[in-house]
Formats: structure tokens, C-alpha cells, sequence
């Protein structure tokens, strides 16, 4: 039954990536996208890691996909009948996304992930060798480790989460001067 | 989750890396590239806490991609602002049209 749901939950996946390959619309690949995270998620909660399931779903679904979202509908073009111009994102409606060098592309992909599965199914990891977990919850190591031997980078992700907020504020001003 | 169901977990990160890379390289809209870059962080993360499960002591992994996370929505925050900024400019976004320092 956790098999299953699993492999389900594998397929979920990459479905959901290969849509965001495969679709021509951005706004279905936003969608798809959100498949995905949501798959990953889940199989965060296979690999016994609860809180970054939390987290991922929070983080990604909650703060990058809704500035996606923002990001694909404050580019596309208000809809006009003038259908006359001629380049292809001046048209309206042209959300349409089209591939370049496709094929050197999906080569590249595909040969990246035969030479990956190659090297994996070679490889043994003496990690896997080790007794696994059986702890309820990774809450309590992960609250501890990060007040005790990760605190500076800690400390430091904070400095960069409020320069990335100043950054993207200022950036996304009206009146930017150059 | 036997050592067996931790192999899939890493091929499933794999195709995942290599369906980013395929996403990065072949749009041409600039908020799809950039949803390539997410998915490729995603198996990297995925990678990550496939490890972490055997490293119950210290969750070295879980908290390495904790991090990524954060680092990557601070990114996908400030790219988007550039996104937008470059719509304002030159009234579009696909890649291949932005061919121009000055206009």
C-alpha cells in the first residue's frame, strides 16, 4: 500500500515536470509546476523528512509559485483584435511560449540522465549500509542543529532574506533610475 | 524506506534534474526558464534528503536544502522583479527578442 502510494506519487512528479517540457502555454506550466512541488513534497514525507515537507509546501507553493503566478499575468499582453504585427510576441495572446534548439536540448537532457542512471546503478553508497531512522519527527534535530553548529549560516540567510526583499522592491519600482 | 526505495528516490531526482535542464535550455519565455531553474533545485533537494534519512544524528542534508530553499525564493523574488523591469523596458520577455543593450 506505501509502495503504491509511492510510486504514485513518483509519477505525480513527472507528469508534472514533463508538462512544464512539453506545454506551449506559461500558465499551464505555472500549473504543472505546482504538480510538481506538491509531488516532491509528498515524497519528502516518503524519505522522512516531515518538516521540509512543511516547508516546501509553505516556501514554493505559498511564496514562489504566487510570485510566478504574478510574474506570468504582469507580462502577457492585454488582448486587441489588431492581429497585423508581425513578431511573434507582439501578437496578442502571445503568452505562447515556443522552443529554440529543441532537439540540442532534449539531446543534452537525455544524455545528462543516461549518463546519471548509469553512474547510480554502478554505485553502491556505503550511507545506505547504515540502520535507518525510526524517530517520530526530525522537528527536535533540526530546531537543535540550527541554534547550535548552523547558527552563523543561520544568521546569515537572515541578512540575505531582507537584502533579497529590499533588492526585489526597489528593482520592481516604476520609476528606476538607471 | 528500505535502501531499495532510496535508489528510485535518486533516479526519480535525476530525470527531474535532466527535465529542468531540458526546460532551461529550450523556452524561450523568461518565467518558464526560471521555472526550470526551480525544478532543478527541487532534485537537487529531493537528492539531498534521500541522504539525510541515513544521517539521523546530525540531518546534515535536511538542513543543507532547508537553506536551498530559502536561497532559491530569494532568488526566484529578485528574478521575477528583473522580469518584470525587462517587460517595462522593452515590452516583452522572450529571450531571444532581447537582443538589445540600448533602445
Amino acid at each position: 500500500m506505501l509502495q503504491i502510494a509511492f510510486f504514485a506519487f513518483i509519477i505525480l512528479t513527472l507528469i508534472g515536470a514533463l508538462t512544464v517540457l512539453i506545454t506551449r502555454n506559461v500558465l499551464y506550466s505555472a500549473y504543472a509546476l505546482l504538480l510538481t512541488l506538491l509531488g516532491v513534497a509528498a515524497l519528502f514525507v516518503f524519505a522522512g523528512a516531515d518538516f521540509l515537507a512543511v516547508s516546501q509546501i509553505i516556501i514554493y507553493v505559498g511564496g514562489v509559485l504566487v510570485l510566478v503566478l504574478f510574474g506570468v499575468m504582469l507580462t502577457s499582453k492585454p488582448t486587441t483584435s489588431d492581429t497585423s504585427t508581425v513578431v511573434a510576441s507582439e501578437r496578442p495572446n502571445a503568452i505562447l511560449a515556443g522552443s529554440r534548439g529543441l532537439w540540442l536540448g532534449v539531446l543534452l537532457a537525455g544524455g545528462l540522465f543516461f549518463g546519471l542512471s548509469r553512474l547510480l546503478l554502478n554505485a553502491h553508497f556505503v550511507l545506505f549500509d547504515q540502520p535507518i531512522s525510526n524517530a517520530p519527527t526530525t522537528i527536535d534535530t533540526i530546531g537543535k542543529q540550527l541554534m547550535t553548529e548552523y547558527i552563523v549560516p543561520f544568521e546569515i540567510i537572515s541578512i540575505l532574506l531582507l537584502v533579497a526583499l529590499v533588492g526585489a522592491g526597489y528593482l520592481a519600482k516604476k520609476s528606476i533610475k538607471l | 524506506m528500505n535502501p531499495s526505495l532510496s535508489y528510485t528516490l535518486l533516479f526519480v531526482a535525476a530525470a527531474l534534474f535532466s527535465i529542468g535542464l531540458a526546460v532551461v535550455i529550450t523556452k524561450r519565455h523568461a518565467v518558464v526558464v526560471l521555472m526550470g531553474i526551480e525544478l532543478m533545485l527541487n532534485a537537487v533537494n529531493l537528492n539531498l534528503v534521500a541522504f539525510s534519512q541515513y544521517d539521523p544524528n546530525r540531518l546534515q542534508g535536511q538542513i543543507f536544502s532547508l537553506f536551498v530553499m530559502i536561497v532559491a525564493a530569494a532568488e526566484a523574488a529578485v528574478a521575477l522583479a528583473l522580469i518584470i523591469q525587462v517587460y517595462r523596458h522593452f515590452k516583452t520577455v522572450v529571450l531571444d527578442d532581447l537582443t538589445n543593450l540600448k533602445q
